[in-house]
């Protein structure tokens, strides 16, 4: 009763006898990946195309910072920039933050904190990353063939009336969306059909919560966008008369189309994040998380109430005053189970024996950030105050606050604490603190700035400003490149951790969830035998932190 | 049951899946038990079924506000509409859902395999209910273009009745009819699959989660049905 | 669920299809007469274009209830997957009921079309012109009021 989890998997670690996932002798060569169920490789290949994602949607993002060092045109034309940041939009929400953390990281966990053998449906798991690397081609197809100029929203009529490969673009998010319902699919059924025996929802790590919050949403949700995109292709094809007004259609109603999937979408983002930080607080505070049942539930609130707020993204777009003002109320409802999360993680800091290891610090860069981000959020879902700010600077700092300093700082963080579950191998620890250092400045030189530029009227989607804006901008580019750099470090430092020595211990940080009582990296079936459950997760007065670990 | 259930709690060797006894062909390694393993699937498809209704969703939506929005034209447009087709193909439709559940019925009571014949007839028989539906709906698609009665920029129809936008209301006919025909040719395809599989005894009360699932898919094209039926051919 | 510790006794993955296939003939049977019924009521006049809608989408969800709870098994199956197919249809009437009341509740933005919200605005601005206007110019004011609302847009 002294461990928290009483299996025979405990052990298995020490000795390594068993081939692990990477290694097995059983799926060798190339096509044992290409056709693959497991769910720990699905994952790993997940994260090197989410990773590329991430790498091309940054170049378009630098490209955009370069072209704003002075106004007037640089180095771009006007069609030219719309195309940078459509593309730089399109490629970081659709290919890289949305399968991030769930297709990548959580493929990957989930099904080993619950104790499964693997997530329900391994073949729909499959499915999904081709399909994903399907909607990836059609997307970088509309990059070559045409480019892209509405933004990554296609807001209609501009998506029906402009040239460029608009339609190929649709298409590939159509098509990305079924990848994103099947992994949705698979973590709902995984979630209640796979738990350990013993493993009751309230035993579930909070990482379990935030991923199956997040399912709920990619199941309901992104059918929706899916018929929106189609009627979108429609209009432009065969001028249905849906949203064009020039026949008789409704552009506002694209918008409601949109925005039913895409806000729900940001909680798509931001959920995994909150869930990696409900993981990594509680570890590296050796403590019982504080408020167990009220961040579990707080993610399933989120997810829900994110289906009643959409229209607060269009206030001034002609929605009539009832239904606005309906939206805005229901926004500020959102900030409450929010607020109860950020509360939960520093009452569960405090009086914590904190060590700032490098997920720590993203974690604690986390919660600064996505303080601002959603304290921002709240003076624009004010009905008033968002007719000033709409479209400005202001709205681009905010969602950079939430989806960069959120859900990508998240990220990163959950990339550090599990690098050594997934690949068996520890990165340099001084190199990960030094990269954090650089991407925490660098972010917020680069959007800080952009909420100061907002207010003051710049706005978004200009290749050319006013004179008076361009300290700022130059600032913000400046800030861009420290971003860049420290991403860099950090990928340098986790891939060159790859060329080392399998030397990572079971359990290096003291988790007390189920990924870390099997080796690292896991064997093929995850663990030797099936572990049971016996206390409540983050039990860190009945567990026993192992000897080795950091 | 519960004998397997111990078997997998209990340790083999570190070799997850070779249980020695008592395996079904069909059980896959990451379930304990064949009924989690059909309980699982069965979430599965309920989440598969949201987001199809989600999907159908959205035409609904947007038909709801164009109607609201051009009123006159999807009055006009309705009365071309040929109710007693689609009061035809309702009729078919839910007879093809009634044999369906008789399949799946038939399945899950096929101990020793004396409900074959019963399963493969009313496979059959919906195969055959699906195939009448897409016959009535091609008489109806053609006669349609032949007056072009089309959506969008296809839309040239002349007659005396024309009314401005009435191409909006056709364009949500072609789309809605459209996708629900699509989902019935994909369901007869998946039953087909059933046919062949039946034909090989596969599914008995053991094991017939594939004709479950398939026949929920096929319930609800045939639920989708039921309010495309009246919104399309009848209110006006 | 009683069937299931039938289920775990038996050693079958059998669930709730326990009653017999007559039952599905008769849910076959009500379903067809709706159908029927459905089709006469629209021929009938109500009253309004409303109230057949709401009685032909009232016949169209007890049609869609008895397919779900018999044909889908809903009625003895596991809650949850009710509960899956419940909450859609509540996500469902959110989106619809959400564009709805904008899609009513909106400014019509065809030119010359203006009612209600516009005269609002400009009820006050009349107000304000009220003193200072003579009398007799008073109804001239009302009209370019509305149509400076008009031109707005």
């Amino acid at each position: 009763m002294a461990d928290v989890i009483a299996s025979p998997a405990v052990h298995t670690a020490d000795h390594g006898h068993h081939a692990d996932y990477l290694s097995d002798p059983e799926h060798k060569g190339i096509w044992s990946w290409m056709n693959t169920v497991d769910h720990k490789r699905l994952g790993v290949m997940y994260l090197w195309c989410v990773l590329a994602a991430f790498f091309v949607g940054g170049l378009f993002a630098l490209l955009v910072r370069l072209e704003l060092m002075h106004p007037g045109e640089d180095f771009m034309n006007a069609e030219q920039y719309n195309q940078a940041f459509t593309l730089h939009g399109a490629i970081m929400v659709f290919l890289f933050i949305i399968p991030s953390i769930p297709a990548a990281l959580g493929n990957f966990i989930l099904p080993l904190m619950l104790g499964a053998k693997d997530v329900a449906f391994p073949r729909l798991n499959l499915a999904s990353f081709w399909v994903y690397v399907t909607g990836a081609i059609m997307a970088v197809t509309s990059i070559v063939v045409g480019g892209v100029d509405t933004g990554w929203t296609f807001y209609t009529p501009y998506s029906t009336s402009t040239g460029g490969a608009v339609t190929m673009m649709t298409m590939s998010v159509f098509v990305l969306g079924f990848s994103s319902i099947f992994t949705g699919i698979n973590f709902v059924a995984t979630v209640h059909k796979l738990r350990a025996p013993g493993m009751g929802w309230f035993q579930l790590p909070l990482f379990v919560w935030g991923i199956y919050a997040t399912a709920i949403i990619q199941v309901l949700a992104t059918p929706v966008l899916g018929i929106t995109m189609v009627l979108l292709v429609m209009e432009r094809a065969f001028n249905i008369g849906i949203f064009d007004a020039q026949i008789g259609g409704d552009p506002v109603l694209f918008q409601h189309f949109f925005w039913f999937y895409s806000h729900p979408a940001v909680y798509i983002m931001i959920l995994p994040g909150m869930a990696i930080i409900s993981e990594i607080i509680p570890t590296f505070s050796r403590r019982t998380i504080f408020g167990y049942r009220l961040i579990a539930l707080s993610s399933v609130a989120i997810a829900l109430i994110g289906f009643l707020v959409w229209g607060h993204h269009m206030f001034t777009s002609g929605e009539s005053a009832l239904a606005a003002s309906i939206f805005s109320f229901l926004t500020f409802l959102v900030a409450i189970p929010s607020g109860i999360k950020v509360f939960n993680w520093i009452a569960t800091m405090y009086k914590a024996s904190i060590s700032l290891d490098t997920p720590m610090l993203y974690a604690t860069s986390f919660l600064l950030l996505f303080g601002i981000g959603g304290l921002t959020g709240i003076f624009l879902g004010a009905l008033s105050v968002d007719i000033h700010l709409h479209d400005t600077y202001f709205v681009v700092a905010h969602f950079h606050y939430v989806m960069m300093g959120g859900t990508v700082i998240a990220f990163l963080g959950g990339l550090h604490y599990w690098w050594p579950k997934m690949f068996g191998r520890m990165y340099n620890e001084s190199v990960g603190k030094i990269a954090c250092g650089l991407v925490f400045i660098g972010f917020n030189m680069t959007f800080l700035t952009q909420f100061f530029m907002g207010s003051q009227g710049m706005p978004r989607r200009y290749y050319t400003y006013l004179d008076q804006f361009q300290p700022l901008h130059q600032f913000s580019t400046f800030g861009s490149w420290v971003l860049g750099a420290g991403l860099m470090i950090a990928a340098v430092n986790l891939m060159g951790a790859l060329r080392g020595p399998k030397n990572a211990p079971a359990n290096p940080w003291g988790g007390t969830t189920l990924e870390w009582q099997t080796q690292s990296p896991p064997i093929t079936h995850n663990f030797v035998g099936q572990p049971s459950i016996e206390h409540n997760p983050y039990d860190y007065r009945n567990f026993k932190v192992p000897s080795d670990a950091v | 049951m519960s004998q397997a259930h111990e078997a997998s709690l209990t340790e083999h060797g570190g070799h997850g899946d070779d249980h020695a006894h008592d395996h079904h062909p069909f059980h896959q390694h990451h379930f304990a038990t064949m009924e989690q393993q059909f309980d699982a699937s069965k979430i599965g498809m309920w989440l598969f079924l949201a987001t199809e209704i989600l999907l159908f969703g959205g035409l609904f939506v947007g038909f709801g506000i164009m109607q609201s929005k051009h009123s006159a034209a999807f009055i006009a447009g309705h009365h071309h509409l040929d109710w007693q087709m689609g009061a035809l193909n309702t009729c078919f439709l839910l007879i093809s859902s009634f044999t369906m559940v008789m399949a799946v019925w038939a399945a899950s009571n096929n101990r020793n395999g004396n409900k074959q014949g019963i399963l493969v007839t009313n496979l059959l028989l919906t195969l055959g209910f699906a195939g009448g539906f897409m016959v009535v709906k091609y008489f109806e698609y053609s006669h349609k273009i032949h007056d072009g009665l089309l959506p969008g920029k296809f839309f040239h129809y002349t007659g005396p009745d024309l009314v401005p936008n009435m191409f909006v209301f056709f364009s949500f006919y072609f789309m809605m009819t459209g996708l629900h025909g699509f989902h019935v040719l994909g369901g007869m395809g998946a039953i087909t699959y059933l046919i062949i599989r039946s034909l090989k005894g596969d599914y008995t009360s053991d094991y017939f989660t594939p004709v479950d699932l398939i026949g929920l898919y096929w319930h609800l094209v045939d639920l989708i049905w039921i309010y495309l039926f009246p919104l399309l051919y009848l209110i006006s | 669920m009683s069937t299931h510790s039938e289920t775990m006794a038996h050693g079958h993955q059998e669930h709730t299809h326990e009653h017999g296939w007559k039952g599905y003939l008769y849910i076959l049977l009500i379903l067809l007469v709706l159908t029927i019924i459905t089709v006469s009521a629209s021929r009938v006049d109500f009253g309004s274009s409303t109230a057949n809608v709401v009685i032909a989408m009232t016949i169209a969800t007890i049609k869609a209830s008895l397919v779900a709870l018999f044909f889908m098994h809903l009625k003895d199956d596991k809650p949850i997957n009710g509960l899956i197919f419940v909450s859609t249809l509540l996500f469902l009437a959110v989106f619809l009921g959400f564009c709805l009341v904008d899609a009513e509740s909106r400014f019509d933005t065809r030119p010359g079309t203006y009612k209600g919200p516009v005269d609002q605005v400009a009820e006050p601005l009349k107000n304000v012109d009220a003193p200072v206007a003579p009398a007799a110019a008073a109804p001239a004011a009302a009209p370019a009021a509305g149509e400076h609302g008009a031109a707005k847009h």
